[in-house]
């Protein structure tokens, strides 16, 4: 069976790659949390675009390997000789009796070391999911499937987005004209020659911007009265707020319970309310939205699949997601942790290919350079 | 479909409106034209159309504006979206979305109009413009004429039975211009569309305008066919010019009726000479030797050796992107170069400090506001003696040789564009450089200021520096270049004499070579000179 090339729906990504950080935070197992990274980069290599977003990813793993890296220096530089298998022993720092229990190198143990692997090798792994959908998904078009109650805060993101860009073409260009006037001043000084021209030239474009985006109907109030708006407005935050306290009322156990459950039902409902009347007033419509699609959901469901997978080890078979240390043995791989693995990476076939580019006429120089200059 | 009734438009803190009793009428399917110097009230006029003025810009608008029977006073531009549909100066500042296909759609979107009707309308608009291959590109990475053509497409699509345009061939090189005209009068012929158009270079629109409308900048306004009103206002495209020369009535206005008129004046400029231009005479004042500049992949400069002479003025023309802008600025030393060498006054500017390199090139760049981040003009002048070691009061010197009426005490964001223009130079002139670079310095500029620019450009050459400007004012080359440089893809694919190298080209030729073809006139000045008579 071969899929029609399309953009897959955001969410649909988000999910799957939501679903994989979920797998990986429930479990230290290092093969495990290396086969959930590499199903990720896999159908990242498959599936992603040729659009600059998705070439964050590359990032992102580097940012992982940054934590691993920084993880292992901690346990190293911080006391890591809590173990029988001692690697290697440092010169120990004597520090005054103020800091007692804090100890400055000295011996380095191998468990030590693993666990510093382990640990910052799920919190890599989780990255690089999040990574994964980040290159996978337009994360504008994301902004585009809010609900139409939140239409105009979603707008007010992107052009915030947009504006990142702008201002760092600015500050180059600026700094590189500063040299004409022959660069004077350093540091501190040289500041307000940077800085003014720079926010004089964003002040000027959000004005063009704001009489553009009002001249092209932004904002047209159509036919709904202002008091629903208001309503419809009020319903949606109250809502999320509701949604937000909730969730965190769920998660941390400390919390009463009162604050849990009810409050994230009483959110929910609040923000479908508002959600539902906004959609009543039809005064916008979308343009190609996203839709959701088989294989959106067959995405979504690999990776929730695989997060359900893994928690479900995690309550009846411990052990083989958290490799022991004391005493130190070789990590395990049971089957339920390579099927879920497998159904990770499964989105690198099942989900449809990226739409070619078709060839076009080189970019102007001007856009080059900047492209060249942001990234 | 525009009705201005008793119209007058008073900005907060000016004692005399802008706009003062103006009523007119644009009936459907005009292409109007609106012209008038800079600050005459142009931008003003355009933005009370869809009611930006004073909805946006704040201000006080006595009398009424009827838009297809809309009063705009009780209607703001977003209510008027459906009708007016509005693109300014610079696309790129009003743009919403990031891909060419969203932003065509962007209006629609906000205009609720159904799915399928709006998929359709993309279709149609990406066709109508010439730029369906473009459909899935990031808006950042387009040439400005693609920009600008995909910005009126995007209000094209929400079916506006009137389209306000804002200088929309400013920053575009004359062929990218033509293209925009071209698509702009195509919606005025085949659909009826009303449009009304601001544009300084008044060569690049005339011949397209039923109708012109001319601010002469004291709050009136001089309402007629384009013959008739050019026939008296005091500024005018060449082929005006020479129409007054010539004494030719009616007045042609595009090339082709005004070849027809100038048979008698072609016969009797056969015996003159036409007046040639100073060669290569001076010493030469910067040797370039295989120069080249590339952003990563892209090859911007492509190897270019080049002599600048003393007391000559090289213009250097090419399409947009075509590296005219990394040619300067690697000359100067501040901008990267990848290969070659450059050697001005004997040292390379980009060995030396900033400092010193300016002391040999000066380089005013496309924003010169960049440069400018004092509170005055005074301080301003004063940083700039500063920095160029040079005695108190030695910018305020030259600038006031280079313009008049800039008060000391004005901020710099508050002069006119052809006054913050002479400021930059000002500065850039105080240390004094043998070799000054202009790039794309007349954006922005009224036949009034670029006359007056033209004249500071020749003072520059006579006093001995080497100037180049880079420009795609064809008339401006015209007017002050001894030589022409022609770059594409960062190759150097013309270079010689002016007359040679515009003569040549159908698309870079002056309005008065065209006519004057092909005897090899390049302005009214010369041709006035030859005719002893004085130029208008």
């Amino acid at each position: 069976m071969r899929q029609l090339p399309r953009v897959l729906h955001p969410g649909a990504w988000w999910l799957w790659a939501l679903g994989l950080a979920t797998a990986a935070s429930r479990t230290t197992n290092p093969i495990v949390l290396t086969l959930i990274a590499a199903a990720a980069a896999l159908v990242v290599a498959r599936r992603r675009s040729a659009a600059p977003w998705a070439l964050a990813f590359r990032l992102y793993v580097i940012l992982g390997a940054v934590i691993i890296a920084s993880r292992l220096l901690f346990r190293i530089i911080f006391g890591g000789g809590g173990g029988a298998h001692l690697l290697f022993t440092l010169p120990e720092v004597p520090l005054p009796e103020v800091a007692a229990g804090i100890r400055l190198f000295g011996p380095v143990a191998a468990e030590e070391l693993l666990a510093g692997l382990y640990d910052g090798l799920r919190l890599a792994t989780m990255l690089v999911c999040l990574g994964a959908a980040n290159a996978l998904a337009n994360p504008k078009r994301l902004l585009k499937a809010v609900p139409a109650a939140l239409y105009e805060a979603g707008t007010a993101v992107v052009v915030a987005l947009s504006v990142a860009p702008q201002l760092a073409e600015s500050v180059l260009r600026v700094a590189r004209a500063r040299r004409l006037r022959g660069g004077a001043g350093r540091g501190l000084r040289a500041l307000p020659a940077i800085l003014l021209p720079v926010l004089a030239d964003a002040l000027d474009r959000s004005l063009a911007l704001a009489a553009a985006m009002d001249s092209r109907g932004y904002a047209r109030a159509g036919a709904t009265p202002s008091r629903i708006r208001a309503v419809t407005g009020a319903l949606v935050v109250a809502g999320l707020l509701g949604v937000c306290v909730g969730v965190y009322g769920l998660l941390d156990a400390t919390t009463p319970r009162l604050i849990g459950l009810p409050v994230l039902a009483a959110g929910l409902a609040a923000a479908a309310a508002g959600v539902a009347l906004g959609a009543r007033r039809v005064a916008r419509t979308r343009y190609r939205p996203d839709r959701w699609r088989a294989a959106e959901n067959t995405v979504a469901g690999c990776g929730i699949g695989a997060g359900a997978l893994l928690y479900l080890t995690a309550t009846v078979d411990p052990a083989a997601l958290y490799p022991s240390l004391y005493p130190l043995a070789w990590p395990q791989l049971t089957v339920v942790p390579t099927l879920a693995a497998l159904l990770a990476a499964a989105p690198a076939w099942l989900a449809p290919p990226p739409p070619v580019e078709r060839p076009t006429t080189p970019a102007t120089v001007d856009s080059r350079r900047t492209a060249e200059a942001v990234r | 479909m525009i009705r201005f009734e008793r119209v007058s438009v008073t900005y907060p803190d000016t004692h005399r409106p802008v706009l003062a009793d103006l009523s007119f009428t644009i009936s459907e399917g005009e292409l109007c034209l609106l012209a008038g110097g800079t600050g005459a009230g142009k931008s003003t006029l355009l933005r009370a159309v869809n009611g930006l003025v004073p909805h946006f810009t704040g201000g006080t608008l006595h009398g009424r504006v009827l838009v297809e029977g809309r009063d705009t006073r009780t209607h703001p531009p977003r209510e008027l979206a459906d009708v007016v549909g509005v693109v300014g100066q610079d696309p790129l500042n009003g743009f919403v979305t990031d891909t060419v296909e969203e932003e065509l759609a962007y209006t629609m979107e906000q205009l609720a109009i159904p799915a399928p009707v709006m998929r359709k309308r993309v279709e149609e608009t990406l066709d109508l413009l010439g730029i369906a291959d473009l459909r899935h590109r990031p808006l950042r990475t387009l040439s400005g004429g693609q920009q600008q053509r995909v910005a009126i497409g995007a209000v094209l699509t929400a079916h506006p039975r009137i389209l306000v345009l804002d200088e929309p061939t400013s920053a575009l090189d004359p062929t990218a211009a033509e293209d925009v005209l071209a698509a702009i009068t195509r919606l005025v012929h085949d659909l009826g569309v009303t449009a009304l158009v601001a544009e300084h270079r008044l060569e690049r629109v005339v011949h397209y305008a039923d109708r012109i409308l001319f601010l002469p900048g004291d709050g009136t306004l001089h309402d007629g066919p384009p013959a008739q009103i050019l026939a008296t206002t005091p500024i005018a495209p060449p082929i005006v010019e020479l129409g007054r020369l010539a004494g030719w009535h009616p007045l042609p206005l595009s090339v082709r009726d005004a070849r027809r008129a100038a048979g008698p004046l072609r016969d009797s400029l056969r015996e003159q000479a036409s007046p040639a231009r100073a060669t290569t005479n001076g010493s030469v004042a910067v040797r370039a030797r295989g120069v080249v500049v590339r952003y990563g992949q892209l090859v911007a400069v492509a190897g270019v050796d080049l002599d600048l002479h003393a007391g000559q003025v090289v213009a250097l023309m090419g399409r947009n992107g075509s590296g005219k802008s990394s040619l300067l600025w690697a000359l100067q030393g501040s901008g990267p170069r990848t290969a070659g060498t450059v050697t001005v006054a004997g040292i390379d500017p980009a060995a030396v400090t900033p400092a010193k390199a300016r002391a040999v090139v000066g380089l005013v760049p496309q924003t010169p506001a960049d440069l400018l981040y004092h509170d005055t003009v005074a301080v301003e002048c004063a940083a700039a003696d500063r920095e160029a070691r040079r005695p108190d009061g030695s910018c305020a010197a030259l600038l006031a040789t280079l313009a008049e009426g800039i008060e000391p005490g004005q901020h710099p964001r508050d002069l006119s564009e052809g006054q913050r223009l002479a400021l930059v130079l000002a500065i850039q002139l105080t240390a004094a450089p043998g070799v000054i670079l202009l790039d794309e310095p007349t954006r922005g500029l009224d036949y009034t200021a670029k006359h007056r620019f033209a004249g500071i450009v020749r003072g520059m050459a006579a006093r001995g520096a080497a100037v180049v400007v880079a420009t795609h004012d064809v008339e401006l080359v015209a007017t002050v270049a001894d030589r022409v440089i022609f770059l594409a893809d960062g190759d150097m694919v013309a270079d010689g004499p002016t007359a040679d190298v515009m003569v040549a080209s159908p698309a870079f030729a002056p309005q008065v070579a065209k006519i004057l073809a092909p005897q090899r006139w390049l302005t009214v000045a010369d041709v006035a000179q030859a005719l002893r008579k004085v130029p208008p």
